[in-house]
């Protein structure tokens, strides 16, 4: 099949107005009679059922969380791009549509990527009028940070919890369409396959969490907002629960899985402190503003540090090397994330890392406690202050911004960061990959939409921070109920979807054939213990450096590791009851078989670009030594794969991708 | 691996109709940068390599964001340690020999499911009653700048706002009352311009919901506020209050 990717007609700035003045909708006496299943509620999908019930339709929401307010976009920290320009320093939708093509290193949909920036604006409103308490500053205003990769500062935030804050907003107007009885939520309820009637998603096959009971609910259009897959590493960011199973049977089913190895490691998170670990927790990018990243510049002084000899603070200014600032004076410390990202590992990795398992950088925010400090103390008025004075007077306001952070950071560490620099390292945060979509955000099935991280669409190759709260609502609240509306405009007389039909029958019987696979299996082996063992291989071989020899092992292993699970994986329990080690045996299944597929795709993008680092493809001179060097001629494309029976056979479409408005160039933050 | 050594006596049940109890389990090699959450991972894998029946409790960010953690451990919901939740709560807390008691929520509102994981649906329920604005999608609302909020009311609305709807105010509260929960919720919104308008009948209509769900009522106890992970305040209690009141006069 060809890939349409239904870009509408016309300049980049009038393709969203035009196709939603030629869209086809469905009228409100009609919207009755559609059902639509919304499946996950975060960002994406919290906006998308509530905005969706609120216009009539019958919307099933389902998340597997204990509730709908507990989704993954809960966690996130820094804040939401939008392109309001309130600061009035040069910010508008073109730049921030610009800004998002760079950052992705020019391997994303420019007509997606300006309609995000479009709509960015409307999202702010939309949720201040939700009574989402953005930060302001002493004039009553919205205030803004400014995030890596970017000159401007556009980020709105609600202190350290912009995440927790958006998604309350978004769960409060879902929660006001369930009162209305417009949206059937289904919590602790996980999503096991789609199920396709007439080459149409037609609904879907769930378990019940609780009682173990495998339901079928039919819908003429079904939404995943499912979030991404990072914790195919095992470790990573993301919640516990995370996981890739609904897209990945989205995938089995037919919806084609874009550039699945573009992940995000982010620079900012707590390094690993020691096998027992089960996630890691990210620092936000927002500290990158005030903090200052930095190594030791003699490699005594970190085997010192390393030892225990030394700490960071006996390291004199002259002898520490703020590498970000040295190789990137234009970003400094604002560098995009996959440049921070590889940056530390390249010192780590050259004997210069910080803490005993050498893996660690410091986060230094003495600096900026100084600075603030003195500034406080001139609007305070007070005259020669002692330098304890400034310390605590910076503090505050260090505290202000980012207190949250710094007890996060303590309770996890036991380390208080206000008198020690943070130490840091790189951690998997983000999929850019997912499924692949049209314009409309419709998946290679009919009827199946894709929406947030569970898409491939708008980030390109790396993703800037802040940008997935804005992609996620803009998705749920301003795309999808104009979207969806041209493709049920078909389905106004189709009526009820039955799921007495064959189709539910053979998706149940796959879905309860699999759980009794694992129940009766009686092997010796925990579930978590193979999902570390595939974490160790994605992280060491299709992680933060990449190369052919290493992806080649990592397939290998993987199916190895793939077979043993299948063999020898223990689930306890039954099918009819609470079962969290059955509902984890299901996800790391899925995991098994899509870290196969990232391996396979990056082997397959020999070039170097974002979050995708190939070893074989660097510049090997000049002023850009060492950093990415893509490949426009070959590599300009969505690789879009699919599934064939064998992660490992998967077929691969590409879609071109073509740059009318932005120029490629070498992307360049020095 | 560290080297801590425990006894942890832990609450079985197999489901709601089960009477439960307290079963006692030993644990090695624990360590004191392991997290609660961590360190009771670990039991679990060793249950499982037995073929027994692992032990069944709620978490999902393990950053204590999403409220999904709920542990009573030794007597405190969250455990020891204040402005944090079981999922922040690290080993580092405990001493080697230390025998620790882990205890599901307790409330007639939020059923046993297994083990340790409770139903708090009836918050959701809450929420639906009345927590929210009522605006719809659209793209062309006021801008956001079009009413400045006093930072002062903005952040005393976000401090209210940060509530996680964990249910530790319930668990602690010794008449099980969610005062606290539906308190912060009724007083962001009434803080902020833009929920003033309906900000007395969504306080009579979340309180109505809450007394339905069969929480209990609030003495002023103030144990809430001690557990509550948040640091959420009884001043929005009184604050509830004070609309509640107001709504009640204008009611009749
Ligand atoms: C720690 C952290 C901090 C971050 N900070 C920022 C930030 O500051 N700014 C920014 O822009 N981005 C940030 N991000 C990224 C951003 O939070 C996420 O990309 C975004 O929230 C994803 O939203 P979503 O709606 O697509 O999915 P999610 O919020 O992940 O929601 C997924 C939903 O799907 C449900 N679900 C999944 N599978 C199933 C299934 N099989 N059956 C039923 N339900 C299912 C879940 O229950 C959940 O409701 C951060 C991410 C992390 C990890
Ligand atoms: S008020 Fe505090 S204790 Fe109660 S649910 Fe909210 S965060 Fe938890
Ligand atoms: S697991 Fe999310 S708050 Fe504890």
């Amino acid at each position: 099949m060809a890939l349409d990717s239904k870009i509408p007609p016309g300049p980049i700035d009038k393709k969203w107005t035009y196709h939603k003045g030629h869209m086809r909708i469905v009228a409100p006496a009609n919207k009755r009679r559609i059902d639509v299943i919304v499946v996950g509620t975060g960002l994406a999908g919290g906006a998308a059922a509530a905005s969706l019930a609120e216009m009539g339709y019958n919307v099933k929401a389902f998340c597997f969380q204990d509730s709908a307010r507990r989704a993954h976009s809960i966690a996130a920290q820094g804040g939401i791009n939008a392109a309001k320009n309130y600061q009035n320093d040069g910010d508008s939708t073109y730049r921030l549509f610009y800004d998002t093509v760079k950052g992705g290193d020019y391997r994303a949909r420019e007509a997606n990527v300006y309609r995000l920036a479009e709509v960015s604006a409307n999202i702010i409103d939309q949720c201040v009028a939700q009574g989402v308490p953005f930060a302001r500053d002493y004039g009553g205003l919205l205030d803004n940070r400014s995030f890596g990769g970017v000159q401007v500062s556009r980020t709105f935030y609600a202190r350290g919890q912009t995440g927790q804050q958006l998604l309350l907003g978004a769960y409060s107007a879902l929660m006001r369409q369930v009162g209305k009885g417009a949206v059937q939520m289904f919590d602790r309820h996980e999503m096991l396959d789609v199920v396709i009637v007439d080459g149409k998603a037609r609904g879907i096959i769930a378990r019940n969490l609780i009682t173990g009971e495998i339901e079928r609910h039919g819908a003429h259009a079904v939404l995943l907002c499912t979030g991404g897959y990072g914790n195919v590493f095992f470790l990573s960011t993301n919640a516990m629960g995370s996981n890739v199973t609904a897209a990945w049977k989205a995938h089995k089913r037919g919806a084609y899985f874009g550039n699945p190895c573009y992940t995000q490691i982010h620079p900012t998170c707590i390094p690993v402190s020691g096998t027992h670990q089960s996630k890691l927790t990210l620092m936000s990018e927002s500290l990158r503003n005030d903090g200052r990243i930095w190594v030791p510049k003699n490699l005594e002084d970190a085997k010192a540090i390393r030892d225990g000899r030394k700490k960071g603070s006996d390291i004199p200014e002259a002898d520490r090397d703020y590498y970000l600032e040295r190789r990137y004076p234009a970003f400094g410390n604002l560098v995009p994330r996959d440049v921070a990202s590889r940056a530390a590992k390249e010192r780590c990795d050259a004997g210069y890392g910080v803490n005993k398992t050498g893996e660690a950088v410091y986060l230094d925010f003495s600096a900026a406690i100084e600075r603030y400090g003195k500034q406080q103390a001139n609007i305070l008025k007070i005259e020669n202050p002692s330098k304890e004075k400034i310390t605590e007077l910076g503090r505050a306001v260090v505290s202000e911004k980012y207190g949250n952070l710094f007890d996060m950071y303590e309770n996890i560490v036991g380390e208080n960061p206000y008198d020690h620099a943070m130490k840091i390292y790189p951690a998997v945060h983000y999929t850019m990959g997912g499924l692949w979509v049209d314009y409309n955000l419709q998946t290679t099935v009919p009827g199946l939409f894709a929406l947030g991280e569970a898409n491939f669409s708008d980030h390109g190759a790396n993703r800037l921070g802040a940008s997935a709260l804005m992609q996620g609502l803009a998705d749920g609240y301003f795309v999808i109920p104009y979207t969806v509306g041209d493709y049920l405009a078909d389905d106004i007389r189709t009526g009820p979807i039955d799921t007495k039909r064959p189709e539910f029958d053979a998706a149940e019987k796959e879905v309860t054939d699999r759980i009794n696979h694992f129940l009766n299996n009686k092997g010796s082996k925990p579930v978590d213990e193979f999902h570390r063992r595939l974490g160790k291989v994605m992280w060491d071989k299709c992680g933060m450096a990449r190369n052919a020899q290493g992806l080649q092992e990592a397939i290998a292993e993987i199916r190895q590791i793939r077979e043993e699970f299948y063999r020898d994986v223990r689930v306890t329990g039954k099918a009819n009851e609470f079962n969290q080690e059955l509902e984890k045996a299901g996800r790391v299944a899925d995991f098994l078989e899509l870290g196969e597929l990232m391996c396979v795709d990056a082997l397959n993008r020999k070039e170097s670009c974002g979050g995708h680092f190939r070893e074989e493809y660097a510049e090997t001179e000049g002023p850009q030594q060492g950093e990415a060097k893509r490949d426009d001629a070959n590599y300009a494309y969505v690789a879009a794969w699919e599934w064939t029976g064998d992660a490992g056979k998967a077929n691969l479409h590409k879609e071109p991708l073509t740059f009318e408005e932005v120029k490629l160039t070498q992307r360049s933050y020095k | 691996m560290g080297n801590m050594k425990l006894t942890l006596k832990i609450w079985r049940q197999s489901g709601p109709n089960d009477k439960g109890r307290m079963e006692t389990y030993p644990v090695h090699d624990v360590s004191e940068d392991m997290s609660f959450l961590e360190m009771l991972d670990v039991l679990n894998d060793q249950l499982v390599r037995k073929g027994k029946d692992p032990i069944a409790f709620d978490h999902d960010c393990r950053e204590g964001i999403c409220g999904m953690c709920s542990l009573f451990i030794n007597g405190e919901a969250h455990g020891p340690g204040r402005g944090i939740t079981t999922c922040q709560l690290h080993m580092r807390k405990f001493k080697d020999g230390d025998t620790i008691y882990v205890e599901p929520w307790r409330s007639t509102a939020f059923p046993v499911i297994k083990d340790l994981a409770t139903n708090r649906s009836a918050f959701d329920r809450i929420q639906a009653a009345g927590g929210f604005v009522s605006v719809n999608t659209s793209g062309n609302l006021v801008d956001g700048n079009a009413v400045p909020i006093p930072k002062h009311d903005a952040d005393k609305a976000f401090d209210a706002a940060t509530c996680i709807g964990c249910g530790a105010c319930v668990a602690t509260c010794p008449n099980g009352s969610a005062m606290l929960f539906t308190a912060a919720k009724v007083s962001q919104l009434a803080l902020l311009p833009q929920g003033r308008p309906e900000a007395k009948r969504r306080a009579l209509a979340m309180v109505e919901q809450m007394d339905k769900e069969g929480f209990g009522n609030c003495s002023n106890t103030g144990a809430c506020e001690v557990e509550c992970p948040k640091g959420i305040s009884l001043e929005h209690i009184a604050r509830l209050n004070r609309e509640y009141l107001a709504a009640t006069v204008t009611k009749e």
